[in-house]
């Protein structure tokens, strides 16, 4: 093989390698500054680490194969102390520099005039979107939206046990504990959706308490922004408005909130806009009017243990009246 | 040598009256025997069969994540499995495994005759071994712990975890660290004073002075997580706020407490492992370990760093900068002394003229993995790069490349090189080969791949992910790799069961040329005298030491009390002359 066609290959074997990591959860698929960052750093480590292993399996397969005329630099001990002290200070002090120079940097994109507190629930995410002012503006669930470009702070809890909130394409993870705060700043590059997923495990369905992070334009968010703000809007079909009323009239307000119904519960997801999410149940499912009936019927067959009551009393016309509204709430 | 303590010809009934002393009861009584060889073999097979069972919960958890959106565990019992894979793994194999070895080698390579504690080693097995054996029964009732191996409360408080699971752990794990205790306490006196005369600490062999390290640091770090469990325990049984931030308390408490212990626990682990490979590897290359002092100082300086790093398992806990950025800079440096024992055997092996034997071949695949598994360990002590991989397999990776590599495959080297002390037959080379080569490729493509998984973004602790986040084929790869790990480990019990006969008061002898006296005729059973140390590898610098001692003319060769009789050595210097008949350990048994 000549060399061009070698660095071909080899870059080929880079790409696909590099492509086959991508992913809306990937690390190595960074979508923000941060991330980036730590991508950069990442494969730097990833050459330097396989560098150094292919040197010592090397020394270490000469020194066992080497014939019987023993290779002089065995016999001193000076190189041990070479490749086994002052090489590593030198080369970890490098690293250590490097990387604190990292962990102290914020994000330099231009801070947006909200923030975003996210709160751990078992087994899924309340989001509350707050003004300049810190009063809320409005609430949802498993899903954040930002504007491309701009740096939001993230006010990250729990309600119960120790959460950890991460998105591997934005930012490093930062957990959730009882009792304190803590603030990640989110900058997207680029617009796009990004797939997050609770990283401390907090017992039952942690495995499926993920969440969405769509980073959008300036245009976009500024019109969603105001959907969210809005109230539920009146229904327009009889169907729906049947939905409406059996959602009313059953269990579900001691639970969920619709704004501009009576519905004010607060223990499960602000239902206000449910439809106009991606997913529901903690990036589980998509959204639409098949998922919501199932969801409805029975949610722990679809995700254990989750905390809402199955309601198979509601079949036929009713559940698609339900799940129709439901769908309709964007 | 000239003088010898004891003039020949020796008087005829004195060997039979020592044997006597010494030998263990037969039948099913033989499990009240209290002496270091058949309590340190008790011990490691008790390790191995943790070992096992972990293993096969192992082999489940694979099973589940092969493909996405699997269900062949449930979510409850998955989360059980992992909880009870990874604490068995820690506290029912690693530690005890490395103790056990440590009970059955140091009085044999020091020329002791047993350890100070006899009975202390005896209450440290029998207490880990029912705690454990307890433990693991709980799985079969469904009332296995499910809060992860380290248990972060508030999840395992008595809030969220109403159930008796945690009460199993907490109870059950602290059965296992007070016998981890004992033991320590034993091996550390051990080192200490039951060395052979003339065994000052300049000729005390690696594998001491990684067991005396070893000692220390459980002595200093199981205390706190001894306290740990007991406030949790207190916590959980009488409602105490020690962790419950709405109370007054604090979680993160517990995380300090827990990691105090756990990190350095890791290098609990790895010492030992260490001072096995410092042992082999001057016997299968023929000549004495390069660097020596450096990596008796390197030993030592791994149990002092070790206690300072115990946050890089909390960087992502939104602790100052300030803070992360000191532990990050000492588990950076915890790296240095691993570094300096890992050229010191490469040096070894150049001196010398490896020989390729089964034990050769585990410290090979132990230099390799472990070398990987530091690497990525430096990596993941980097603060922003470990907010990316903290808690992703990633990390899972990580891990089982520093235990499986820098333990498992060691304590695989250590059994293949050490049994013919403790069995009338060697392990088979054949089958140590298959092994061998079945572990360390199926090791490496169970969890070489779980690098990427994790960088990929799938979090460990999962019981299921979806399809569309290409984690699917990652995770076939690995389950694959597991069980042809598995079946490496399969080969090793074959093996055993084939060749390892243990207790029959012969061995196979010095099979590999060894120099330390752990090789001495006489074995497991009991030396016939206690020789005078010159050196480190005396085997190899006195050629008629192994027939002086076999003929009874160096210390103790008949027993002057009618009691068994142990040499006794000033701590630091070892005993210049006279072993003292110390305090008779155990009365003669029957006749
Ligand atoms: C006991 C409280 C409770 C009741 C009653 C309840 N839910 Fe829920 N609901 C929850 C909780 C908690 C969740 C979040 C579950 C998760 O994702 O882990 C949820 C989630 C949902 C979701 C998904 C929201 C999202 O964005 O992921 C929908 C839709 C929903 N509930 C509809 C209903 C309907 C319709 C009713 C009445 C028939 C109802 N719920 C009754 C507690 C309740
Ligand atoms: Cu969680």
């Amino acid at each position: 093989m000549s060399p061009r066609i070698c660095t071909r290959c080899a870059k080929a074997a880079l790409v696909a390698l590099v492509g086959g990591c991508s992913g809306p959860q990937s690390a190595l698929d960074p979508g923000g500054a941060a991330a980036e960052q730590i991508a950069t750093l990442g494969w730097t480590m990833f050459a330097v680490a396989t560098a150094i292993l292919v040197a010592v399996l090397a020394l270490a397969a000469h020194a066992a194969l080497a014939p019987a005329d023993r290779p002089a630099w065995a016999l001193r001990e000076g190189w041990v102390l070479g490749a086994g002290l002052a090489f590593p200070i030198v080369l970890l002090s490098a690293l250590l520099v490097w990387s604190l120079s990292i962990t102290g940097q914020g994000a330099d994109a231009p801070p947006a005039p909200f923030r975003i507190q996210v709160v751990g629930e078992r087994w899924w995410w309340r989001v509350t979107y707050l003004g300049p002012d810190g009063r809320p503006l409005f609430s949802t669930a498993n899903e954040l939206r930002l504007p491309v470009g701009r740096s939001v702070d993230v006010e990250l809890t729990t309600a119960d046990v120790i959460h950890s909130f991460w998105v591997p394409g934005l930012a490093g993870k930062l957990d959730m504990l009882p009792g304190r705060v803590n603030t990640l700043s989110l900058a997207a590059g680029r617009a796009g959706t990004y797939r997050g997923q609770c990283a401390e495990y907090c017992g039952g369905a942690h495995a499926l308490m993920a969440f969405m992070v769509v980073a959008e334009t300036d245009d976009s968010f500024d019109r969603w922004m105001a959907a969210q703000a809005a109230p539920v809007a009146e229904p327009t079909s009889d169907e729906t408005r049947r939905g409406r009323d059996l959602f009313l009239a059953s269990g579900c307000p001691a639970c969920h909130a619709a704004r501009g119904t009576p519905a004010v519960g607060a223990i499960g997801p602000d239902l206000t806009h449910v439809g106009g999410r991606l997913t529901i149940g903690a990036g589980l499912l998509p959204t639409h009017r098949g998922t919501l009936a199932a969801w409805i019927v029975d949610p722990g067959h679809l995700k254990p243990e989750v905390r809402m009551p199955a309601f198979p009393i509601y079949r036929g016309e009713d559940l698609r009246a339900l799940a129709a509204w439901l769908e309709s709430l964007e | 040598m000239s003088g010898f303590p004891n003039p020949l010809p020796r008087p005829p009934e004195e060997l039979e009256r020592l044997r006597a002393v010494w030998r263990a009861p037969s039948g099913w009584r033989l499990i009240s025997a209290v002496n270091n060889s058949y309590i340190g073999l008790f011990y490691l097979g008790a390790a191995m069969l943790f070992f096992v069972l972990a293993g096969i919960l192992a082999l489940l958890i694979r099973v589940q994540l092969a493909v996405p959106e699997n269900d062949v565990l449930p979510q409850a019992t998955y989360n059980q499995v992992f909880t009870m894979h990874g604490t068995m793994m820690m506290f029912l194999f690693a530690v005890p495994a490395v103790e056990a070895m440590g009970v059955y080698l140091l009085p044999n390579m020091q020329a002791a005759r047993d350890l100070p504690f006899p009975r202390l080693s005896a209450y440290a097995f029998w207490a880990y071994a029912v705690g454990g054996l307890v433990f693991f029964c709980s799985l079969f009732f469904g009332l296995a712990p499910d809060g992860g191996w380290f248990m972060y409360p508030p999840l395992t408080s008595y809030e969220f975890s109403p159930g008796h699971n945690a009460d199993f752990w907490l109870l059950g794990i602290g059965f296992i660290e007070i016998s981890a205790i004992a033991g320590a306490i034993e091996i550390l006196v051990g080192v200490l004073r039951t060395r052979a005369p003339g065994m000052t600490l300049d000729k005390l062999p690696v594998y001491s002075w990684a067991m005396l390290v070893f000692a220390v640091m459980i002595v200093f770090g199981f205390p706190a997580v001894i306290l740990g469990t007991a406030l949790l325990e207190i916590e959980r049984g009488f409602h105490w706020p020690f962790f419950i931030a709405e109370k007054g308390g604090d979680p993160l408490l517990w995380q300090h407490l827990f990691w105090f212990f756990g990190h350095p626990d890791v290098y609990i682990i790895f010492l030992p492992a260490a001072g096995f490979v410092s042992a082999i590897l001057p016997t299968m290359c023929g000549t004495p370990l390069v660097a020596r002092r450096w990596v008796v100082l390197a030993l030592v300086a791994t149990g002092f760093i070790a206690f300072g790093v115990w946050v890089h398992h909390m960087f992502a806990t939104g602790l100052p900068k300030l803070s992360l950025s000191f532990f990050s800079a000492a588990s950076m440096a915890v790296a240095v002394p691993s570094g300096i024992q890992v050229f010191a055997w490469i040096a070894t092996i150049a001196k010398g003229k490896l020989r390729l034997t089964v034990p050769s071949l585990f410290v090979l695949g132990f230099l390799a993995i472990f070398t990987l598994g530091g690497l990525t360990g430096v990596m993941v002590a980097v603060v922003p790069f470990d907010w990316q991989t903290h808690d992703t397999f990633f990390v899972v990776a990580h891990f089982h490349y520093v235990m499986i590599g820098g333990m498992v495959f060691p304590l695989f080297a250590a059994f293949y090189y050490w049994a013919p002390t403790a069995s009338r037959r060697a392990l088979s080379e054949r089958l140590g080969r298959w092994c061998f080569g079945l572990m360390f490729v199926g090791f490496n493509v169970a969890f070489f791949p779980q690098h990427i998984a994790g960088l990929m973004g799938m979090p460990r602790r999962v019981w299921t992910y979806p399809a569309e986040l290409g984690w699917g084929w990652i995770n076939m790869t690995s389950t694959i790799g597991a069980f042809v790990l598995g079946l490496g480990a399969l080969v090793f019990l074959i093996d055993l069961a084939r060749n390892f006969r243990p207790f029959t008061g012969a061995n196979a002898g010095n099979v590999w040329n060894a120099g330390t006296l752990e090789w001495l005729p006489g074995g497991t059973s009991v030396t016939r005298s206690i020789p005078i140390v010159t050196s480190l590898e005396p085997l190899w610098d006195q050629p008629t030491l192994a027939r002086d001692v076999e003929d009874g003319r160096y210390y103790l060769p008949g027993t002057a009390t009618g009691r068994r009789e142990n040499a006794e050595s000033c701590s630091v210097f070892g005993a210049e002359g006279h072993p003292a008949s110390s305090k008779a350990a155990h009365r003669r048994s029957t006749s």
